[in-house]
């Protein structure tokens, strides 16, 4: 059985002032499902998901996590994992204080306990060898997957992965692919993902919607490989990389 | 737990204070746990089953049994596989026992039912090893700064040669930025220090009856030593760090390597527009500094000391001389010059995103101070034996 987590209602993105980035915008995601946000460079897609965890406000419409409202960030305890784009880990921090900064705000946890769930999630990303390793120190797929370790730290049962295979080789986004699924399975996470990877969408994702920047709406939603053979000529472009008047 | 996610569920760390849904119970040789183990109650859980397992049986054998555990997450799992290989660690045979389903696939996720593996402790270098380290840090340092000196030199021979290379637009708005945005800050400084100057010695002055060689004091200390120095120090604040900042962002953003690959040699294209800017600036505000600063005096000479401003100014002539200015000034430029060198090499040695940056913006401050009582020494000895 599954259900509803996210309903997105007639949202229109956008800043004051201007042409509206993305207009009425409706789709839901199911629990324990991979969701893709897909399209082109500029359709407003890492946009989208800045609103749906509460980093933007909507110009019009509504965001439902839950059963609740529009997410607040900065309203407490996380409601969901978050990473972004160039994994935004801190800097001055090695991967385990990383790892460990959202423990030790929002948990009783000892400091032993906290070391041994740190060290665990690096193990489960693949880095436990470099707890002590500084951001700068590691590669970018390295970065990314500490990322998705940190935003596994406080269990949550909703993941939001913006761009989490881009400009990483085949192989090694093929392993970050395989690492989503297996947390996904596992905890029976509910993942959406923001991504323009045509491996990734055809491998890991259940349902995707796909964006459009002329139209600034939703051509297409569905599964993946439901969409490779669409007669939307934007759709079919995107899927068999077609260049524009191609 | 049902399949449907509420709100509650979803803020997963909240800490709960609710009566717990599960236990833990010492039986013999084994562990049980039964319930539903969430991270909202982790601590209580790690402490329990912690203080649970403290003391295995004569055999050393010990085995957490969750066959009546209905739900855990990964924050539990990762906190049980931890104990049993804390429990390993101390030679007691440990396994994690009776888990199925969910239970099961996550213990298995955080590695549970394979051999414990031992921690691996952090290398740490001895003291005699940390000494090569930094000895090796600094000579790498001064070989790093013979390099940035020699490529700003060739710099220099390279923009005499093609001019156009140099970058040369970039030095009006960097005067602007150095100079002109920063006169007002310059002057106050230098008034307050000239002001308090006059204080200082007006009492001393008193003592003797020698209340109009508060100018001389003033005049000769805010000219020689006091406005150059303040002026340096303020450039190294504004001028160094930012210069800092800036080429370091650009470095770990890959700009600089970026202007390298395109053909441009970031010392000829970046750092000497800058070095020039802060040089072309640097005795026009000391100029400014000094003149303030000399006022500033004057204010405690008429207000505090009885002395007129027209006997202050005579008494100025007599005490300050052109070449004390042309001293304060030659300073001023040299500070500059070092102030600029310094503030763009931390920034292109810059490493390390965010963290690297500030690092760099504060030792450029740091350095630079200590370069500039260095840079006066120095010219106060050279002074001296030219007799200036």
């Amino acid at each position: 059985m599954t259900s509803r987590l996210i309903q997105v209602r007639g949202l229109t993105v956008g800043w004051p002032g201007q042409a509206p980035l993305l207009e009425r915008i409706d789709f839901d995601v199911d629990s324990s499902e991979i969701f893709a946000i897909l399209g082109g460079s500029g359709c407003g897609k890492s946009t989208l998901m800045r609103l749906l965890i509460g980093l933007e406000t909507p110009v019009e419409g509504s965001v439902t996590i839950a059963g609740i409202g529009s997410p607040e960030v900065d309203a407490g305890p996380p409601a969901f994992g978050v990473t972004f784009q160039q994994g935004a880990l801190f800097g001055s921090m090695t991967l385990a204080e990383n790892v460990a900064l959202p423990l030790e705000r929002w948990t009783d946890l000892p400091p032993d306990a906290i070391d041994a769930i740190v060290r665990a999630k690096l193990r489960l990303v693949g880095l436990q060898d470099a707890e002590t390793r500084l951001p700068s120190e590691l590669s970018g797929g390295m970065r990314k997957r500490a990322a998705i370790a940190r935003a596994m730290a406080l269990e949550p049962h909703l993941l939001f992965l913006d761009e989490p295979s881009s400009g990483l080789d085949p192989i090694t986004s093929a392993e970050l692919d395989a690492l989503i699924v297996t947390l996904q399975r596992a905890l029976g996470l509910t993942v959406v993902i923001v991504t323009h990877e045509l491996g990734s969408i055809l491998s890991i994702v259940d349902r995707c919607v796909m964006l459009d920047r002329a139209t600034r709406g939703i051509i297409a939603r569905g599964p993946p490989r439901e969409l490779v053979s669409s007669e939307i000529p934007e759709v079919h472009a995107f899927f068999t990389r077609t260049p524009r008047g191609g | 737990m049902s399949q449907t996610t509420t709100a509650e569920q979803l803020v997963v760390a909240r800490r709960d204070n609710d009566a717990p849904n599960f236990s833990i119970r010492r039986e013999e040789d084994r562990v049980r746990a039964s319930g539903e183990l969430t991270m909202r109650q982790a601590a209580t859980v790690w402490r329990q089953v912690r203080a649970a397992s403290a003391h295995p049986s004569a055999g050393g054998a010990l085995d957490l049994d969750l066959s009546n555990v209905t739900f855990i997450d990964g924050a539990i799992a990762a906190l049980l596989v931890a104990i049993r290989s804390e429990l390993s660690d101390r030679g007691n045979r440990c396994r994690i026992v009776g888990a199925t389903g969910r239970v099961a696939r996550l213990i298995d996720l955080y590695g549970g039912f394979r051999p414990p593996v031992a921690r691996v402790e952090a290398h740490h270098s001895s003291a005699v090893g940390r000494v090569g380290i930094a000895t090796l840090g600094a000579i790498q340092g001064l070989s790093r700064w013979v390099a940035f000196v020699g490529s700003i030199a060739a710099g220099i021979g390279g923009a005499v040669v093609r001019p156009v290379t140099a970058n040369i637009s970039a030095v009006v708005p960097l005067v602007e930025r150095g100079g002109a945005d920063g006169v007002l800050i310059v002057l106050l400084l230098n008034f307050l220090v000239g002001f308090v100057m006059g204080y200082q010695s007006a009492h001393q002055l008193q003592l003797y009856g020698a209340n109009i060689f508060v100018a001389d004091v003033v005049g000769i200390s805010v000219t020689r030593e006091l406005a150059p120095l303040m002026t340096a120090i303020i450039m190294s604040g504004r001028s160094g760090a930012s210069y800092a900042a800036e080429l370091g962002t650009m470095k770990v953003s890959e700009e600089i390597d970026a202007l390298r690959t395109l053909g441009f040699d970031p010392a000829r294209y970046l750092v000497l527009p800058r070095v020039i800017a802060l040089a072309l600036v640097a005795a026009p505000l000391t100029l400014c500094g000094m003149v303030v600063g000399v006022f500033g005096g004057a204010i405690v000479g008429v207000m505090s000391l009885g002395v007129g401003m027209r006997g202050y100014l005579a008494e100025l002539q007599t005490a300050v001389f052109f070449a004390d200015v042309f001293a304060g000034l030659t300073k001023s430029v040299a500070f500059a010059i070092a102030i600029g060198l310094i503030g763009c090499q931390q920034g292109l040695a810059t490493m390390g995103g965010a963290a690297g940056v500030g690092r760099r913006t504060t030792s450029t401050v740091v350095i630079c101070l200590f370069t500039i009582v260095i840079i006066d020494t120095l010219f106060t000895l050279l002074f001296r034996s030219i007799g200036l």
